[in-house]
């Protein structure tokens, strides 16, 4: 999604050009054909939708991944955090990303403001709240990514207070410095549809939450011992990678932001491509690793491994051969199958596997997509350090503030008791 | 009377049921338990970390017979219920004071 703005002026001109050549002399200034901007639209909306229902992949990956006693309230979590994501968009994020960036490192305070019923003229390339679903939407994924990490201890008003400053300050300011045309967009950095701007903001921001949160009780004892949790429900959690898997066909497909011209419903194609086999090196090459290193496939890791494949191939979903993309996602996977354990072993307590998902596999993706001739290794790394500066330490600092003031674990005995019960009041299960 | 209490394998359970059926013993209560014995239990992996499962899942079946039926019925069972393998499990006998059939108020034998 980089250079947004110019890429909806080509877009524009020339069917414009085009038009001008077939219309009678008197038409001087030469609109772009209407449909143009029905077609973007319809990709933004489209697009959008298919977004928006990775959430419910969210939902049921996580809910399948924790245990009986906590389904309810990561259900809770999972609505929660998609509202306030939209609504602080609203009020705050899409200008703080968007308007006035001019180069610059944010943009302007204030709520957003749509055009009345009917007023819509598409002269933009597009209707302007197709333009705002569409983001709003992706920065809902950067905020569902939080939730899975911090599962079963946190209490849920400082995940949404949490969750409010991310979506609504957070994640625009750093978004603002790519597709918002700021200061990395200067320089070149290149993140198609957001392994940075998305997965690693989302996966930097779970990881200050996890090292302030602290470990789920009992799951790391003396000598490096690890003790599983296994979760409640392995088809929910399988549903869920698939609805994931769905939903980037939008998330990567629609970033090109422009379907009115064959050459755009072609790329839209070749992202869908892309995207899909990027996917599957993920999951085929966590399986071939889990057989060689475990002697077992564990079906979890192998979740986490098609996902990995995806975060990884959406810096550049675009550009690549499909050897090329398969390598991209293969390494997600590769990534994972080292990942998980290695957290464990520094003790950090991710329930789902958010970290080297999103943003292990979204650096990843980010550093090689200069293989594909978008940007250079400068550009890349020096966004990837500087998003994940911003983020780390912002979100540390919130972290900080709701653990010295309201807390943000829940007590041992809630935590025993499973926060279904303790917080939510509603059991997921209450006949088992 | 007697309560005989034993923990089986779940594999078992059918054989357990059709032999004391056949026999004329139709009632049983059974639950999912979990336990060891000698046989200590095995390593499972979930995402990268090794676990020990002390308890292995087995089901326990209750039965109440008269005194002269004891042998018969232990007999049964563990003819049903053994694989040869480690693991078969274990039957406990109880005295048994009273059983109350709940709908006619039959105790006793009666009640069995």
């Amino acid at each position: 999604m980089i250079n947004k703005h110019k890429k909806m002026a080509l877009a524009l001109a020339i069917p414009a050009m085009v038009a001008s050549f077939s219309m009678p002399a008197f038409a001087q200034e030469a609109a772009a054909p209407e449909y143009i901007s029905i077609f973007n639209t319809l990709l933004f909306l489209v697009g959008g939708f298919l977004v928006m229902w990775m959430a419910a992949g969210f939902a049921m990956l996580e809910m399948g991944l924790v245990r009986q006693k906590n389904v309810s309230m990561q259900g809770l979590k999972n609505i929660a955090l998609y509202s306030v994501a939209g609504i602080m968009f609203w009020l705050t994020g899409y200008n703080l990303m968007y308007t006035g960036v001019d180069g610059g490192f944010l943009g302007s305070f204030g709520p957003y403001d749509f055009p009345a019923p009917g007023a819509d003229d598409g002269s933009a390339g597009y209707s302007v709240a197709s333009d705002w679903f569409f983001q709003m939407v992706f920065c809902a994924t950067t905020a569902s990514i939080v939730s899975g990490t911090l599962a079963e201890r946190i209490k849920f008003w400082p995940f949404i207070i949490f969750t409010a400053v991310l979506t609504g300050i957070l994640y625009p300011i750093t978004g603002s410095w790519q597709w918002g045309q700021g200061w990395l967009a200067q320089m070149g950095f290149s993140d198609f549809a957001g392994s940075t701007l998305v997965h690693s903001v989302g996966g930097w921001a779970a990881l200050a939450g996890a090292l302030l949160l602290g470990a789920r009780a009992g799951r790391y004892g003396a000598n490096g011992m690890v003790t599983p949790m296994p979760g409640s429900s392995i088809p929910l959690a399988t549903l869920g990678m698939f609805i994931l898997w769905l939903g980037w066909f939008g998330f990567n497909g629609a970033s090109q932001l422009a379907m009115g011209t064959i050459a755009d419903a072609g790329d839209v194609s070749r992202i869908f491509v892309n995207t899909n086999l990027a996917a599957a090196a993920g999951a085929v090459t966590t399986i071939i690793l889990l057989q060689v290193v475990y002697k077992k496939i564990d079906v979890t890791m192998v979740i986490n491994g098609a996902l990995a494949g995806l975060v990884s191939i959406t810096a550049e979903p675009l550009a690549p051969s499909v050897p090329l993309a398969l390598f991209i996602g293969a390494m997600g996977g590769v990534i994972v199958v080292f990942a998980v354990p290695l957290l464990d072993k520094l003790k950090i307590d991710d329930v789902v596997g958010a970290i080297p998902v999103h943003l292990l596999a979204g650096i990843w993706g980010t550093l090689v997509t200069p293989l594909s001739g978008s940007g250079n290794f400068i550009t890349q790394i020096t966004g990837i350090v500087a998003i994940g500066a911003f983020t780390m330490i912002l979100s540390g600092v919130v972290w900080f503030i709701l653990k010295s003031t309201i807390g943000i674990r829940v007590s041992p005995e809630d935590e025993a008791l499973g926060l279904d019960k303790a917080e939510v009041g509603v059991e997921a299960y209450p006949e088992f | 009377m007697k309560l005989i209490a034993a923990v089986i394998k779940p594999s078992r359970l059918d054989a357990v049921r059709s032999a004391l059926s056949a026999k004329d013993i139709h009632g049983m209560t059974v639950t999912e338990v979990r336990g060891y014995g000698r046989q200590k239990g095995h390593t499972e992996i979930y995402r990268g970390a090794e676990y020990a499962v002390n308890f292995i899942p087995k089901l326990k079946i209750e039965v109440a017979v008269s005194d002269d039926q004891l042998d018969e019925v232990t007999d049964l069972i563990i003819e049903a219920a053994r694989s040869g393998k480690i693991g078969d499990g274990k039957i406990f006998v109880f005295d048994l004071l009273d059983a109350i059939r709940i709908r006619t108020g039959e105790r006793n034998t009666q009640a069995l």
